[in-house]
């Protein structure tokens, strides 16, 4: 029986989940938008909230525009590589240019408590799920 | 050279070692640009998620290996509705060719982007050789 959590757990479990979860259903047909794919998003849902993250390396706060509207989650501004004057390039991988992506959840999201965090790249959307979308519990007589 | 590359969405590119890991779990290559000026080399890696004291900056026997960690307890109570990629621990090396000053050698981490500056060894810059 562990006592101490094993951190190599929780890291292949979680890739194991995140796996899983490739494109599963729950974003329906509207995880594309006419603005392009890019950036990548994964979605969590922590109890009654939903997490948005999304990978934006060399992406600075300033240069990232969300917004929200009902269910839809906007995702826009520009990515940029710079290289200096007079350089040998010897290899080009990172890509650079405007993104746009606009994603609708299924579920309906609170604006007023919804918060934004860009750090190390990783631009992290804490979404509130609206009171009135919330599921009530009915009683069983 | 062709206009900037284009936007688009790639999927991590996964390390297909020959080295087999003792520890199970995906392991990624950054996205890396290499230029070089006449004072230095310059490697520049995208690690999102990657924060400035979990990377690790090594060169030995001209093998410069990065590596970066991602601290996953920050997923601790977030369950996966829907993904689009995988998160791992990032790992890139290079074999280095001419001499670079090793003592000179200075990274800077921001917004998961590490920049490497390797000074070339003074006898490996360029000089111009007056013709008499």
């Amino acid at each position: 029986m562990a006592l101490f959590p094993d951190p190599f757990d929780t890291m292949s479990s979680l890739q194991q989940m995140l796996e899983q979860f490739r494109s599963s259903g729950w974003l329906g047909s509207s995880g594309v938008s006419g603005g392009g794919a890019y950036p990548p998003m994964n979605m969590f849902r922590k109890g009654d909230d939903y997490i948005i993250i999304a990978e934006l390396p060399g992406v600075k706060k300033s240069d990232i525009d969300v917004q929200i509207k009902g269910r839809t989650i906007r995702v826009s501004g520009t990515k940029s590589v710079e290289f200096p004057e007079k350089t040998g390039v010897h290899r080009r991988e990172r890509l650079a240019g405007r993104f746009d992506r606009a994603v609708t959840l299924p579920v309906e999201i609170n604006p007023e408590g919804a918060k934004a965090e860009c750090r190390e790249g990783i631009l992290a959307l804490f979404l509130p799920r609206h009171e009135a979308d919330k599921p009530r519990s009915i009683q069983v007589a | 050279m062709s206009g900037s590359q284009e936007l688009a969405v790639r999927d991590k590119k996964e390390l297909a070692g020959r080295d087999e890991k003792t520890v199970p779990g995906r392991y990624y290559v950054p996205y890396a640009d290499i230029y070089e000026t006449d004072a230095a080399l310059c490697v520049v890696m995208e690690m999102p998620g990657v924060e400035r004291k979990d990377v690790d900056v090594s060169l030995e026997n001209d093998v410069l290996r990065v590596d970066g960690r991602i601290d996953f307890s920050k997923y601790a109570g977030m369950e996966p509705v829907y993904t689009e990629y995988n998160v791992g621990h990032y790992t890139r090396s290079f074999t280095l060719s001419g001499k670079i000053d090793q003592e000179g050698i200075s990274a800077q981490l921001e917004d998961g982007v590490l920049t490497l500056m390797l000074p070339k060894a003074k006898e490996a810059q360029p000089r111009r050789i007056a013709v008499g």
